[in-house]
């Protein structure tokens, strides 16, 4: 699905990627822990193509393509989601209008026909549903006077509606209450497939107990350090991440 | 960010000219040209004298500097004050229009054509210096509707025309509004009797066919007690290099529970993306809410000239009357607009709404200039504005400056300003999402001029969003 070889990538001087090594394959749940500061916000919004950011080397191959040479909406359309750790608010931009043009843009890229609005409603309903969004929400501007959690669930209902490949869930279950946090799970689990792979950024282990992962990895300081199974978010969890720096220093 | 700082500009639309053998007197400003003017309109001698005073009274005025806007004044004796199309100047049927003509009008995507519009819009088509055509005049007139030209008013309702001329913006307002007064040659004439409502929209069309001359329009538009008309007017010109004057005045009156909806969708030809050449916009607007709970409510979206100075403003004169403004005003490239509105409350509990966005790109200045005031009379007058303004590049400029004048301590008043940068987090959000930049900035901007956009009459909805896509796609790249 997604190959990355000693990527490296800086914001201003600032290096923060030191050459970053994962391979994610189809079907896969990929979880990336790390303190604060790690680099993995940073390697979301490189995948995704954010500007702010300069690829210093390494490669990147998704789907047998260079991603690194595509621009953001080629990105997207070529099946790579990222949900947003602060989805941003779009003022009078109706949620359901935003999804209509982006799943019309996806749509057209994988060469289907546009929906009709019958059916590009039916599958809004089928979608909201996963995340238990209100109707209500699907007509408010984006992401506009939402909850924490309303946002979150959003991010998790756009995932839905476009049918990602590879889906990166930055930090998705930040702010979140235990009730959301099992609402936004739900959502994932529910269009986990052996076609689709998931990098799951987090801080906490608490996420891995509703979305499980088939890998854990732990960036510090701009590099994947260590690598386990389900066990390793355990691990960190109860141990914190003073002996990976250690292991490390 | 990158594409922002891009300028590429997407060509203007509407810049084509049309091979129509006109007739045009020479440029020049002094009585005979006035004299002239008046005659070939067979003018009776009152408006005449009109014309006289009110040119008097413009020689003794200097222009305005005060507007945040700077360009060379025009010269106004380089200017030809008439320019009507040579063949028959009014017609009686569709197929008498002359076939370029018509071919403008198809171009402009303007419909005369009543059989295939049943429930479509009145329009008067206005090219240069006259009314060309007006549509739905005898089903209006079943209805006791008068809509026809200015010109054809003074013939035909001599004595409407005379009361009210002038009675809300008088000659002595402004310096624009005195050379209007003294050289308009066309424009758009309305009455809408006792406790009608208009069935349709009633709309003008302006056009600025000829080089070297000037538009000054002059539109009056009268709501008898509890009628009701919705109004709209589009605006286009050719390419040229040179700057072109209009300076029209509109004049609306609005009777005991009558409501007045007026919406302009402004295009002229801004000028080019270096700043030659385009638009003066020099434009007095202003309603009368002479009655008791009447209401007049101005909808604007600017995107054209590249100067616009202009302030559709409302007088609450009547006891429980209701003024509202609401504006989208785009300028990209060296376009420069200061626009915005004035409420005077006299009446009372009078109300009054401005919502104005502005929304600057390329090296563009967008100004929002306002006054609210409340007369001691005015008890209980309440007001709102907030005015928005969202920059599209670090090379443009968004000011805001309102006046608020409260001499009635039961008043309320509330202001609201804001200046964003258009999101990059928001641009990028939606590129995430797999739309590109064009049509992210396009969506982020209709959202963020919304409010004002839904205040338009359905047909122009749609095309004022299309208009604002277009406008911006330079600052896009």
């Amino acid at each position: 699905m997604i190959e990355i070889k000693d990527l490296k990538a800086s914001i201003g001087e600032k290096e923060i990627l030191k050459g970053l090594n994962l391979v994610v394959k189809p079907g896969e749940i990929h979880a990336i822990m790390g303190p604060n500061g790690s680099g993995k916000s940073t390697l979301a919004s490189v995948l995704a193509g954010r500007e702010d950011y300069e690829v210093t080397g390494g490669e990147v191959v998704f789907n047998g393509k260079n991603l690194l040479e595509m621009a953001p909406e080629e990105r997207a359309r070529e099946g790579l989601f990222l949900a947003f750790q602060y989805p941003v608010e779009i003022p009078g931009v109706s949620n359901m209008n935003f999804l209509k043009a982006a799943v019309g843009e996806v749509r057209k890229h994988r060469g289907e026909e546009a929906l009709s609005a019958k059916d590009f409603l039916a599958l809004v309903k089928e979608k909201s549903a996963l995340v238990e969004l209100d109707g209500q929400l699907a007509h408010r501007a984006v992401n506009e006077g939402f909850s924490g959690g309303e946002k979150k669930r959003n991010e998790v209902f756009q995932m839905a509606m476009l049918e990602p490949k590879l889906a990166i869930l930055d930090e998705t279950d930040s702010g979140l209450d235990i009730d959301a946090l099992r609402i936004v799970a739900q959502g994932v689990n529910a269009m986990r497939s052996p076609e689709r792979s998931f990098i799951v950024i987090t801080h906490y282990q608490r996420l891995l107990d509703y979305i499980v992962p088939d890998v854990v990895h732990v960036l510090y300081k701009g590099r994947i350090v260590k690598t386990g199974t389900k066990e390793l978010a355990l691990e960190l969890e109860e141990k914190g991440y003073d002996w990976i720096k250690e292991t490390v220093a | 960010m990158e594409i922002l700082d891009e300028i590429t500009g997407k060509d203007y639309e509407f810049g084509f000219t049309t091979n129509i053998e006109s007739e045009k007197i020479p440029a020049g400003l002094n009585e005979e040209i006035i004299r002239v003017i008046s005659a070939k309109k067979n003018e009776p001698s009152w408006l005449l004298d009109w014309r006289l005073e009110a040119f008097k009274i413009w020689q003794g005025m200097n222009e305005p500097e005060w507007a945040h806007v700077h360009y060379t004044k025009p010269d106004f004796q380089a200017i030809s004050y008439y320019s009507a199309p040579k063949s028959k100047p009014k017609y009686n049927s569709l197929d008498e229009i002359d076939p370029e003509m018509r071919k403008t009008m198809d171009r402009l995507g303007i419909s005369m054509d009543e059989q295939k519009r049943l429930n479509g819009i009145a329009v008067d088509f206005v090219m240069d210096s006259v009314s060309v055509a007006t549509s739905f005049k005898e089903k209006l007139a079943e209805l006791g509707i008068i809509f026809c030209s200015i010109s054809e008013a003074v013939q035909e309702h001599g004595d409407l025309v005379r009361k009210y001329l002038g009675t809300v913006v008088p000659r002595t307002d402004n310096f624009y509004a005195a050379l209007n007064s003294a050289v308009f040659t066309d424009g758009s004439f309305c009455y809408i009797p006792k406790g009608v409502r208009c069935p349709m929209e009633l709309s003008t069309y302006f056009r600025i066919n000829e080089a070297g001359t000037g538009q000054f329009e002059r539109t009056l538009l009268i709501a008898d007690e509890e009628s009701y008309v919705s109004y709209l007017e589009g605006c286009t010109a050719p390419q040229r290099d040179e700057n072109q004057l209009h300076a029209a005045v509109v004049e609306l009156v609005a009777m005991e529970k009558a409501e007045i909806k007026y919406s302009t969708v402004q295009n002229w030809y801004p000028g080019d993306k270096d700043g030659n050449g385009g638009v003066f916009n020099f434009v007095t607007k202003r309603g009368l809410c002479d009655g008791y709970k009447s209401k007049i409510s101005w909808t604007q979206v600017e995107t054209g000239s590249a100067v616009t100075w202009k302030y559709p403003s409302c007088i609450l004169k009547g006891d429980y009357s209701v003024g509202e403004f609401y504006s989208v005003a785009v300028t990209n490239h060296f376009q420069q607009a200061d626009t915005g509105t004035k409420m005077i409350h006299i009446g009372r509990n009078t109300h009054s709404t401005i919502i104005s966005k502005g929304i600057s790109a390329g090296h563009s200045n967008n100004s929002y200039r306002g006054l609210v005031q409340i007369n001691s009379s005015a008890k209980n007058a309440r007001n709102f504005s907030q005015c928005d303004s969202l920059l599209m590049t670090d090379t443009s400029g968004a000011h805001t400056f309102p006046y608020i004048e409260v001499n009635n301590s039961s008043a309320q008043v509330e202001h609201e300003a804001t200046t964003s940068k258009i999101g990059e987090d928001q641009i990028f959000y939606c590129l995430q999402r797999g739309l590109d930049e064009e049509q992210a900035i396009s969506m982020i901007v209709n959202g963020y001029a919304k409010e004002v956009l839904n205040k338009l009459p359905m047909e122009f909805a749609v095309e004022a969003q299309k208009l604002l896509a277009i406008s911006l796609e330079g600052s896009v790249g």
